[in-house]
């Protein structure tokens, strides 16, 4: 044994040994690296759509002091609280009023940059509060689209003078706007509203869900609990899979072949658009039904079967509330693509300029995502705060969705 | 708004059947408390209310798809339509005014053409209405009292009740096929049509692509409908850049998440980059456009390009690469995960460090779980829509350049079909087209991947 073992670690072994382990560093640096480049998107995404939004939110006004027992406007309760109260109020010459006190106080240019729709904006106010009417109040009017680019120093520079010294004695600000929930699409940045679209989507979601919902729950039922192996189940699950991967775009176009084929009249109406987002929906809650209902254990069914229920009874009273929350889990994730979901709204003809709230089912509407759109179009610098506002109010609701799906999954889901 | 009423009706009527048919079990029980019924009184229950609301909602789909039709034929049969243009949009247009008023939608009409119809068309849609409501009061009467007659104490109400809850499971999962059944062959029809005019092998092999919407229908020039640069475009951004972005960020981001994130920071950083999969795409779209694009052409300027246009395929390429890296990573993580752990241990027992286990035997291992998800991640890149309209543009391109503009399939299937020309005009069928190959392309990636998934999956098991 006087010949020494050969020593494990040489110099050469040193060497390799270092490299090799700065090779595992590197690699483990890289793997990190590439998940915070997605997380770093993410936040710049987030983060560009929100300095844009915050100002998507407001919008440029024009205080004008109205002394209103000296204009001669006169409200009676009951006239007000009809819904023709603001034609009455015209007819009584309010946008003459607004437009008069307005050259009062702020000067013939300053009454000329006055938006078209102010006066609106006044009657509205008036039959909110009718005992305003009794005195003189300062009424904050949105300002003309001109005016509100020349106030954000872009837009005319003929304009520029006006809109700083407005803003210097404090007469033109930049206010939170409520009313851009409230409204719908216009051609003036000033006057738009998201509550039309918002409210097309709502509906047309009610339609997909109505749909989608019962007839994936029923096939993924079918599917799992009583589907003979043969080659029609087959041909069905190859089909479920398929179309759970076909391009948004296919549904569009099936949508316009085939819906506005038999419904000619109802273009651009929440249910068309509402069916044709359903047959997309409907696979991703097959697919999250049929996972649901498998991790529901044999022995639940055994033990119903052994007490004399009938399948469909098993099914019914056992298997399916169980699965239940797994299934609005899926669905609730398939409902938020589906409201996400731009290309088939814009194939069945839901990109029209609609400027009143859908008032049902079958009466013309866009979407949220194909607002967005729309407005994405439009040069002005008032739409691109526009836009970034209303794709906030897109991701929060998406965010609740999402937030309501995890819910669900962390409280209900059962370890078997 | 009258189908929903319809539809509540017909409810009503089920619940009301449901009720009365229950108390009708309960008093074959009390009349013969020693026979034993065949069902649960709720069975007959169920028994009669499914035979009011089938028939009865079946009847509401048929009578909504068709009672605007009669309305508007009723409409045009009244002498006050005599005098109408015969044709095309201006005579559409004075009908939608009248229903809209008629209906209450609007107030007032701008045609005055339309004004002698308003009360035609209020008459034709409250006759309408009454019909829809009497014929469905009728429809459900009688399947109500047919299957009323039929309740017995011997009457096996659930076996019925259960063959037709097993019918309704079936036709839900049919709806699949009819709707792949659908997409088939409305694709193929108006495909078959556009070829009709436009020969297959122009459209498929020329290069030259610029259909003219208002050219007339006959003489559509088969020149202009070359799809060469929408195929190039489409395979150029979703296949070439987006996945250069995608395939090594998802693929490192899978096996840091897997092999080395503590269980604290997989549970934070997973769902982080779930939410990039679930940012709607317009906002992608409206992201590369207003941000990414920009930027790209400020850069290109700036070394020295001076013709860079603001719409790339660069841009939409990137984007809609950081848009597939949380689906990349999901199924490299699966396929990751699916390989045994002994494989792993073998590796690292003899000495192998974590990232030589993890390239020199997992990767090799799972490769074609990774291959297939890269198959299903080209297909719904090529098939994304929103990023490539709002950011890459309308001209069609052929070249390599990713600074330039350049379009794909599916942003010209959008532009074809909203824009101007009319629904006969081989333009619009082209989109029809476009989409008959986007719908086999992806169809094939699908099939493809899913059978290699499937394959390896058994592999290991």
């Amino acid at each position: 044994m006087s010949e020494a073992i050969l020593p494990t670690r040489t110099p050469a072994f040193e060497a390799r040994i270092r490299k090799r382990y700065a090779a595992e560093r590197r690699f483990k640096l890289a793997g990190l690296l590439s998940i915070l480049f997605s997380i770093a998107v993410l936040a710049f995404l987030l983060i560009t759509m929100a300095s844009n939004g915050i100002s998507g939110f407001k919008r440029v006004e024009l205080a004008v002091e109205i002394d209103f027992p000296e204009s001669g406007i006169t409200g009676d309760p009951a006239v007000l609280a009809q819904p023709n109260a603001i034609q009455s109020l015209e007819a009584q010459g309010l946008p003459a009023v607004v437009q008069f006190y307005a050259a009062k106080s702020l000067g013939e240019e300053g009454a000329e940059q006055l938006n078209s729709e102010a006066w609106r904006d006044v009657a509205r106010s008036i039959i909110a509060d009718p005992s305003i009417l009794s005195g003189k109040s300062v009424m904050m009017v949105p300002a003309s689209h001109r005016l509100a680019s020349a106030y954000s120093g872009d837009g005319q520079a003929a304009l520029q003078p006006l809109a700083k010294q407005l803003k210097a004695e404090g007469k033109l600000q930049k206010n939170f706007d409520m009313g851009f929930l409230a409204r719908s699409d216009a051609t003036d940045p000033q006057l738009v509203g998201i509550w039309g679209a918002l409210k097309g989507s709502m509906l047309t979601m009610l339609i997909t869900l109505a749909f989608a919902f019962p007839v994936g729950v029923l096939a993924a039922l079918y599917l799992e609990e009583y589907a003979p192996k043969n080659r029609w189940t087959d041909i069905i699950e190859v089909s479920i899979n398929n179309l759970a991967a076909v391009p948004s775009i296919i549904f569009g176009l099936l949508g316009l072949a085939v819906f506005l084929t038999v419904f000619p009249s109802y273009r651009s109406a929440p249910l068309i658009g509402g069916l044709t987002l359903a047959l997309m929906t409907m696979p991703v809650i097959v697919i999250a039904g049929r996972n649901a209902i498998k991790a529901v254990p044999p022995s639940i069914r055994d033990g119903a079967l052994a007490l004399g229920a009938s399948p469909i009874q098993v099914v019914f009273h056992h298997v399916l509330p169980l699965a239940l929350p797994g299934i609005l889990t899926g669905t609730i994730i398939g409902m938020a693509r589906a409201l996400g979901e731009t290309a088939p709204a814009l194939m069945i003809g839901m990109r029209a300029f609609v400027a009143t709230p859908p008032d049902g089912f079958t009466s013309p509407a866009t979407l949220l995502p194909v607002q967005i759109f729309l407005w994405s179009d439009e040069i002005d610098r008032g739409f691109v705060e526009r836009t970034s506002a209303a794709i906030i109010v897109l991701l929060m609701f998406l965010l609740v969705m999402n937030g309501l799906a995890i819910y669900l999954r962390n409280r209900f889901e059962k370890k078997w | 708004m009258s189908p929903a009423i319809l539809l509540l009706l017909a409810l009503g009527l089920g619940l009301a059947g449901w009720l009365a048919a229950r108390a009708r079990a309960w008093s074959f029980r009390r009349a013969a408390p020693d026979v034993r019924l065949a069902s649960l009184p709720s069975a007959y229950g169920w028994y009669v209310a499914l035979w009011i609301v089938i028939p009865a909602v079946l009847f509401i789909v048929v009578w909504g798809s068709i009672a605007p039709s009669l309305v508007t034929q009723s409409v045009l049969a009244d002498p006050a339509a005599a005098d109408l243009p015969v044709f095309g949009m201006q005579r559409e247009t004075i009908l939608g005014e009248a229903r809209a008023v008629a209906t209450g939608a609007a107030h007032a009409v701008f045609n005055p053409q339309a004004r002698p119809l308003i009360e035609p068309f209020r008459e034709a849609i409250s006759r309408m209405n009454m019909i829809g409501i009497a014929a469905t009061l009728v429809i459900a009467f009688l399947g109500g009292a047919w299957s009323f007659t039929r309740l017995r104490p011997d009457f096996r109400a659930r076996t019925r009740v259960e063959r037709i809850v097993m019918m309704i499971l079936l036709g839900a999962s049919l709806v699949a096929i009819l709707t792949t059944l659908g997409i088939f062959l409305s694709l193929v029809f108006e495909t078959v049509r556009f070829f009709g005019m436009i020969d297959p092998i122009s459209f498929l092999f020329g290069t030259h692509w610029g259909p003219d919407p208002m050219s007339s229908v006959e003489a559509a020039d088969p020149s202009r409908f070359g799809a060469i640069p929408l195929f190039w475009g489409t395979i150029y951004i979703g296949a070439i850049i987006a996945m250069i972005v995608a395939i090594p960020l998802g693929l490192m981001s899978a096996i840091y998440l897997t092999q080395y994130a503590s269980p604290t920071w997989r549970k934070w950083l997973k769902p982080a980059l779930e939410i990039l999969a679930g940012v709607p795409t317009v906002v992608y779209g409206y992201f590369a456009a207003l941000t990414i694009a920009p930027a790209i052409r400020d850069m290109a300027v700036s070394i020295g390009i001076s013709n860079a246009s603001s719409e790339s395929a660069l841009a939409a390429g990137l984007v809609m690469g950081v848009m597939i890296i949380p689906f990349v990573s999901s199924m490299a993580d699966d396929s990751i995960a699916a390989v045994p752990q002994a494989m792993r241990d073998g590796s690292l027992a003899m000495g192998a460090t974590t990232n030589e286990t993890i390239r020199r035997v997992l990767v090799p291992a799972a490769l074609p779980g990774i291959v297939a998800g890269v198959m299903l991640a080209i297909s719904r890149a090529i098939g994304e829509t929103m990023i490539v309209v709002m950011a890459a543009g309308y001209a069609a391109n052929l070249t390599g350049n990713p600074l330039e503009a350049m379009t794909t399939v599916t942003v010209q299937i959008v532009a074809m079909l909203t824009g101007e020309a009319s629904f006969d005009h081989p333009a619009t069928l082209s989109a029809f087209a476009l989409g008959f190959v986007l719908f086999l392309v992806t169809l094939g990636l699908n099939i493809v991947a899913l059978r290699v998934v499937k394959r390896f999956r058994e592999a290991y098991e």
